[in-house]
């Protein structure tokens, strides 16, 4: 009774052998194939049930036993009973039996699906162990429906190279371990989500082996590299000699093939011995134009001066990705005295150092300081350095930075309360200590006093 | 009779003056802009005096100046017609604060007033921590030769007085000496002395001395 069943071949290593295309979608353990009445075949009992695309296969310590799924003529949906709650899940579906009283085999060639097989015999499986067995049903009902034998025999019959027809396909029965891994031509089989990871994997090793062979070359030029360095520092330590030993003037030809020298080493990118003079290496120079260049949008929006913070922010927001570190930007910076540009670095007395257009002048910012300081609002209460930002359309920190240039100039005076740190114009020049009660009648002071006394 | 007449009149006038003191705003014109300017007691304030940056120590060296200077002069100005003879920074004091534009001077910024009116000898740090502080709006040389006019205006050139008749006597009371500071009075008559022109001595009474004009 045994022989009901198909037969189903299994590796050495108790794997089933799937045929070509088969594909595994899901597996059950400790299942239990029983008949609807027991002189079909005796029940399997405790095996590991495996649905693939083709065929259902049930295993038991290396043996294996297959049902097509082209035999099987209907699935029961599960029915949800009292019952089911206390028993083990079941899966129930007929399958069509051949007059010799075993399983029907479509691929055995014995007469066409409806003809024959007449008769049908409900097998039940019993899945006793942990498993998803609803998942394994609607997977069970995905396959049976697709129908994955038929393109299979299509595809089969058509190439005529012996593949074989349905399921006997020829080409790995012969070897015997090929099992579902490989493919026809040796390959690595590339289905389902193992398929994919595999893809991806060996796309990783091709890209790595590639760029292991590119590095290959960069190495070897690298070692050059080395000796040109050696080189380029030996030149340098003779320039440095050249220079310090003062015969000055007096060897025209050795200072222009000197300075030759210097172009020829800056060219290459490497740093030009006399430091003072030179520009710096090719990178920070080409970077310091671009810099330049970049600058002068947000120049103009921010009323010109930027925080050079701010300024680092945005060049580098600009560039994406090649991102430079602040040591470049500061000596880009740095630069650009060296060169023709219209933007300037400058730092304040308190360290804030921003970047501003040559044009700016501070003379103009002060005198904007200082009628801003004259309004009557100003004179009564004071400027704080949001005010002045406001009015004068620039960044408080960099407003701050104008407010206490002008003070330390003489043109405002800090006062510092509860309220906060304000400026007011200053009057102190026109105070004459002898004669302190004294004001002048259309100084500074007398418009103060004005001013403060309308508001009572 | 002309003398009782005089004598109704300045008391009427002096009246007056007190009278005036408990105001808290006079008005005065300089130029020709009229304005109102508070007063301390009886002491009338700059106009600079609401300004917050006066309040503020400044950081900019010529504004600074400026502004010790001025602070300097307010403050002999307020001592001599307020008759303080001694500043306590931990204490308030009138003339370091200003409720119209509610600013106070810190405790930097009153010591470096007062350091800077100790260094040209118009003050005097009475303690190392800088708490208290003598102002000598007369300087010490300056009450001596005070003391020598009131002896030689009164005919003490030979008589012998305490301490405390000088500071609170009848005769003292029409002379800046009156009220004045017991630590400056005794810088005062020693440095006559060590000139010979009088001699201080213990009196019966152990806080009291005597004086011996010679002058």
């Amino acid at each position: 009774m045994s022989n009901f069943f198909s037969k189903a071949e299994v590796t050495s290593s108790g794997r089933p052998v799937f045929i070509h295309n088969e594909v595994e979608c899901h597996l059950l353990s400790g299942v239990d194939l029983e008949p609807e009445d027991h002189h079909h075949f005796t029940p399997l009992k405790s095996g590991i049930l495996i649905l693939t695309t083709h065929r259902l296969l049930w295993l038991h310590s290396s043996s294996a036993s297959a049902i097509p799924l082209a035999a099987i003529s209907h699935i029961f949906s599960s029915r949800k009973s009292l019952k089911s709650v206390f028993h083990s899940p079941r899966i129930r579906f007929q399958v069509l039996v051949s007059p010799d009283g075993r399983l029907f085999d479509p691929g055995s060639g014995s007469g066409s699906s409806s003809g024959s097989g007449s008769r049908s015999v409900v097998v039940t499986a019993v899945i006793r162990g942990k498993g998803d067995c609803d998942g394994f049903l609607v997977k069970f009902w995905d396959s049976w429906r697709a129908r994955a034998w038929e393109s299979n025999e299509t595809s089969g019959s058509g190439s005529g190279s012996g593949s074989g027809s349905g399921l006997a396909s020829g080409s790995e029965a012969g070897t015997g371990t090929g099992g579902g891994l490989y493919s026809s031509d040796g390959s690595l089989r590339m289905v389902g989500v193992a398929g994919i990871l595999r893809k991806e994997q060996q796309m990783w090793e091709s890209t790595d082996k590639s760029l292991q062979d590119a590095f290959q070359d960069l190495n070897a030029l690298m070692s050059k590299a080395k000796e040109m360095v050696m080189l380029a520092e030996k030149m340098r330590q003779k320039l440095l000699s050249g220079t310090s030993s003062q015969t000055s003037g007096t060897n025209d030809e050795d200072m222009g093939s000197k300075e030759e020298m210097q172009d020829w080493l800056l060219s290459v990118g490497i740093i030009s011995p006399v430091t003072k003079e030179s520009a710096g290496a090719l990178y920070h120079q080409q970077l310091s134009r671009q810099l330049a260049d970049f600058v002068r949008t947000p120049l103009e929006r921010a009323g010109g001066m930027i925080n050079l913070i701010d300024a680092y922010c945005l060049f580098n927001r600009a560039r994406g990705t090649e991102l430079i570190s602040p040591d470049d930007m500061l000596q880009a910076c740095s630069l650009w005295e060296k060169f023709d540009v219209p933007v300037m670095l400058r730092k304040f007395d308190s360290g804030v150092m921003v970047i501003q257009n040559k044009s700016h002048s501070d003379e103009e910012v002060f005198a904007r300081i200082k009628s801003l300081a004259a309004k009557p609002e100003a004179l009564r209460n004071g400027m704080s350095p949001t005010d002045a930002a406001m009015s004068l359309g620039i960044a408080p920190a960099m407003a701050k930075e104008h407010l206490l240039t002008a003070e330390s100039k003489g043109l405002l005076c800090r006062d510092i309360s509860p309220d906060g740190f304000r400026f007011y114009i200053n009057l102190f020049p026109e105070i004459d200590p002898l004669n302190i009660y004294f004001v002048k009648d259309y100084g500074m002071c007398s418009t103060w006093i004005k001013a403060v006394s309308t508001s009572g | 009779m002309f003398g009782i007449e005089v004598i109704i009149l300045i008391s009427s006038l002096r009246f007056r003056l007190e009278a005036e003191n408990f105001s808290p705003i006079s008005i005065y014109c300089e130029g020709s802009t009229c304005r109102e300017m508070q007063k301390l007691g009886d002491f009338k304030l700059p106009h600079f005096f609401n300004y917050p940056p006066y309040f503020t120590l400044q950081p900019v060296r010529e504004t600074r100046e400026k502004q010790v200077q001025l602070w300097k002069e307010l403050i002999l100005d307020y001592c001599r017609t307020q008759k303080i003879f001694v500043i306590k920074l931990e204490e308030e004091f009138p003339l370091f604060s200003n409720s119209v534009i509610e600013r106070t001077l810190s405790h930097e910024a009153r010591e470096a007033f007062l350091s800077a009116l100790a260094a040209e000898g118009r003050a005097e740090w009475l303690d190392k921590g800088h708490r208290s502080c003598l102002i000598l709006w007369h300087r010490i040389q300056e009450w001596a030769d005070i003391i020598v006019n009131f002896v030689k205006d009164n005919g003490f050139e030979d008589s012998v007085m305490t301490v405390e008749e000088i500071r609170f006597g009848i005769e003292s009371r029409r002379t800046e000496l009156h009220g004045i500071d017991r630590t400056i009075l005794m810088r005062a008559l020693k440095l006559l002395e060590q000139k010979g022109k009088l001699a201080i001595f213990k009196g019966t009474s152990t806080d009291d001395e005597g004086i011996k004009f010679s002058v």
